[in-house]
């Protein structure tokens, strides 16, 4: 045993130094760091790579420029770092083209770092705050989104130079029984979604003592406004195959699988580099690290069923079956893949256990709660100002995100509700911001964690809409298995979408409760039981907008086309400007005989193009709810 | 040969052989519970999508469905309370708001397991405050012996076992969500598939979408 500690430990020694070597020559001349994950390439990162070379080359300027992935600041990207030595490495925002070429011109060829350009420095110095300045810096704490947006993720000596892999060369050593101690002290809970404890589910899939088994990293991530997944993959990969082989030797399988949805070519194209990388570095493959421990891993893209996430539908999926859930028990750590015992984590679940491994249990039970110990992800989309992924601590509260990360509602607007935890989760109110963020305490408020989607609401809002649309999801993406799914969401989605059309009856409401109670106790998978979330959450907190909708016909966000009309103020209406006219592509808008502009309702379709196009000098264009008080207002204009 | 076991089900003591799920163990003993999917040879991989036969289990929480549920010994079942007869009546109104309704004519009209279920719980065939959500799919007639409705399938999926069992594996489910349906590959018609006629898969259909006749 201690001989071949040494062999394993003597052979990381070699692998670290030679990354040590890689990474400390990063810093002899300027580093220009591109964060190009998904989310930087769609705002143009590749072009402003493109730039940065390019001005580079016709300066002759000695620089190396990579492709990183994404820190979290999604909304003021494309983001560019930049390390020169002598200098604190800075971070620069909301780079245009023009921004980057200057950034060489005038920092990396001369020595004005434009500061007026930073959003932030990345260490603490004189002259330009950090991020841990600002409010969000202080509510974040980064774990598995250490090194995200910082190293490249397709170079395993980044990785290694930054801690990487020593938690599989320390654990390499132990037993795999050590290993699910480790992670069963430390709390962790799987951050699929449900919460269930890490260690757990890994000492029942160890008990089985079975020849083959497999260890599977789920990153069928999907959804709607969510991809933490995404970039962990894309920003880190290694991390999360450090993760997966821990599990392997944790619970004794030499056989592992990321399901990665086909959506991510991206994220595929860099897990596939890293396994290579890691495989060549004696990291993964036969005999890892001179052991006797092996590992092969490979990639399986699922093809988009939402429904795949689910754990029996991803095991079935695989098998070449169709993506559909069976009954539980048996879980998959007891009959999985090909009915084997399989360990199947989330990739942020997988992305925590590097870091608690080499630092170990209890350093990761002082961040976050006693009950949801470490850290949470959220992919902070919808109204609020700074949209992105965010690391937070388990515990800080709904305001914190909106607010201190989020920097608050976009357009001075007032806040409605968060959604939080995806199509499965619920809707909060204002009275819930100060609850706390942790498995437990979004249970009892009725949402739920989620796998880290939080979608933040303003007044312009409509909540029946918001529940329909969600609604509309589940039952899109409903497998069609079992009675309360395929047909209970379909019955629910009929109401909803009745009185979202101002068509619904009071009697609807209590029909509605009633299914969305059946369908959560009736379900034969977590997609039917938490599908009615939206809905009961909504009719929870937000009942009298039903109740407006189908006893007034009354939208109160104005969001509901049926329900609303738009209408030009004559008082504000300024008449000799005809924005409003050009802007209409269906002819709706006219001027009467005092030259002032008039909407034909008949011929609106509601695509709000004269609203945007009206100057905001005179802002006449208001919308109407219920649609009759136009008549009124005519009237009334005599 | 396995071991029996004693437990009792809405107070009456009953054997059952170990390992069998209630919904058999309460059959066989003349215990109605109502179940659509479930099939007895399948019952160590139930399919358990019909969602009707709830029951309660003495000590858990909440209600669980009979054929999933492995009978123990000493295991106190109730099969009717208030709350377990809302989920099931729930449940069955769904499956009814999306079943062609035509009893009259129906060849399955009395030997039809919604009938049995309507009558057995005293529930209408007809749901009150659902929308009847008709997908008016055009019924198979290209086989001989055997008409398909897919206006009437439950999508229990018996058809698509007894098929692969003891027909020739032309039937299977096909598509997602409310798509759903009992189809053959590429959704050609039975008559041009290689349908040997056997009529297992009406034998097994609880609702009349697949009927045998004379021919």
């Amino acid at each position: 045993m201690s001989n071949k500690s040494t062999a394993a430990a003597t052979a990381f020694e070699q692998l670290k130094q030679k990354a040590a070597g890689t990474w400390n020559t990063l810093r002899d001349k300027p580093l220009i760091m591109v964060g190009a994950a998904t989310c930087g390439r769609a705002a143009g990162a590749q072009d402003i790579t493109k730039v940065i070379r390019d001005e580079l080359a016709s300066r002759q300027i000695e620089a190396t420029v990579i492709e990183v992935g994404c820190m979290g600041h999604c909304y003021a990207e494309p983001l560019v770092l930049i390390q020169k030595p002598d200098n604190p490495t800075i971070c620069y925002g909301y780079v245009s083209e023009g921004l980057a070429s200057m950034l060489v011109r005038e920092f990396i060829a001369g020595d004005d770092p434009c500061i007026e350009f930073a959003l932030a420095a990345m260490e603490v110095n004189d002259f330009i705050p950090t991020f841990e300045d600002f409010p969000r810096g202080m509510v974040e704490k980064k774990v598995v989104m250490q090194h995200c947006g910082i190293i490249d993720p397709e170079n395993i000596d980044h990785y290694i130079a930054n801690g990487g892999y020593e938690a599989l060369a320390k654990a390499i050593d132990k037993s795999g029984e050590e290993v699910v101690s480790e992670i069963k002290t430390s709390g962790l809970r799987g951050r699929g979604g449900a919460g269930f404890p890490t260690g757990v589910k890994w000492e029942t899939c160890r008990q089985f003592k079975e020849d083959v088994k497999y260890v599977i990293c789920n990153a069928d991530e999907g959804d709607p406004g969510a991809f933490m997944d995404r970039t962990l993959l894309e920003s880190n990969p290694h991390q999360v195959l450090e993760g997966l082989a821990l599990a392997a030797h944790a619970v004794g399988a030499s056989k592992g699988y990321l399901y990665i949805r086909a959506e991510y070519p991206l994220a595929v194209e860099r897990i596939k580099k890293a396994i290579n990388q890691a495989e060549e570095s004696g990291l993964l493959g036969e005999s890892i690290l001179g052991t006797d421990f092996n590992l092969t891993l490979e990639i399986f893209q699922g093809s988009g069923a939402f429904v795949c996430g689910e754990e029996t539908a991803l095991i079935a999926s695989m098998e070449g079956e169709p993506g559909i859930p069976r009954h539980r028990p048996p879980f998959p750590a007891e009959a999985g893949l090909w009915g084997k015992p399989t360990v199947i984590n989330n990739v942020k679940t997988l992305s925590y256990i590097p870091h608690i491994i080499r630092k170990g249990a209890d350093w990761f039970r002082e961040t976050g709660t006693p009950d949801s110990p470490g850290t949470a992800v959220f992919a902070l989309a919808g109204k609020v100002i700074n949209t992105g992924l965010v690391e937070v601590p388990m515990g800080v509260t709904l305001s914190q995100l909106v607010y201190d990360v989020g920097s608050g509602i976009d357009g001075g607007k007032q806040f409605k509700a968060v959604q939080i935890g995806g199509p499965s989760g619920g809707c909060l109110p204002e009275s819930f911001l100060e609850t706390a963020i942790d498995f437990d305490s979004l249970n009892q408020a009725g949402a739920m964690m989620g796998s880290g989607g939080m979608v933040v609401m303003d007044e312009d809002d409509c909540m029946v809409e918001i529940a329909r649309y969600f609604l509309d999801f589940t039952q899109n993406e409903s497998c069609g298995k079992c009675t309360f799914c395929r047909l209970g969401t379909k019955q629910m989605l009929e109401i909803l979408e009745r009185i979202t059309k101002g068509e619904g009856a009071l009697e609807d409401i209590d029909t509605l409760l009633n299914l969305a109670k059946n369908v959560k106790t009736g379900s034969l998978c977590n997609l039917g039981k938490t599908a009615p979330n939206p809905v009961l959450s909504t009719l929870k907190h937000f009942r009298n907008e039903y109740e407006a909708h189908i006893t007034e016909g009354r939208c109160p966000s104005l969001m509901c086309l049926n329900l609303i009309a738009y209408y030009i103020l004559p008082d504000k209406c300024e008449r000799s400007c005809d924005a409003c006219i050009g802007s209409c592509p269906v002819e709706s808008i006219f001027s009467n005989e005092d030259r002032i502009k008039v909407v034909d309702q008949e011929k609106c379709v509601k695509c709000k193009s004269c609203m945007d196009a009206c100057p905001p000098q005179y802002s006449a264009v208001v919308k109407l709810s219920p649609p009759e008080l136009v008549q009124e207002k005519e009237n009334d204009n005599g | 040969m396995g071991k029996k076991i004693n437990l009792t089900i809405d107070g009456k003591k009953i054997q059952a052989m170990e390992g069998d799920k209630i919904l058999w163990a309460a059959l066989e003993n003349d215990i109605y519970i109502p179940h659509l999917c479930a099939m007895k040879e399948q019952q160590q991989s139930p399919f358990a999508g019909c969602r009707l036969c709830f029951i309660e289990i003495e000590g858990k929480p909440r209600p669980v469905a009979a054929c999933t549920e492995p009978a123990l010994e000493g295991m106190v079942v109730n099969t009717r309370s208030e709350s377990i007869d809302r989920l099931v009546e729930a449940g069955f109104n769904l499956i009814m708001s999306n079943h062609h309704i035509d009893c009259k004519i129906c060849a399955a009209s009395g030997a039809c397991e919604l009938q049995k279920i309507a009558k057995e719980r005293k529930i209408r065939l007809k749901p009150k405050k659902l929308v009847q959500l008709d997908r008016n799919l055009p019924k198979d007639h290209s086989k001989d012996c055997i008409i398909y409705d897919p206006n009437k399938c439950v999508l229990c999926g018996r058809c698509v076992t007894a098929c692969r069992t003891e027909g020739t594996a032309v039937l299977g489910l096909a598509y997602r969500g409310f798509e759903r349906m009992v189809t053959t590959f590429g959704d050609i018609p039975l008559g041009e598939t290689d349908c040997s006629g056997c009529g297992s898969c009406a034998n097994v259909c609880p609702a009349g979408a697949l009927i045998e006749t004379d021919n």
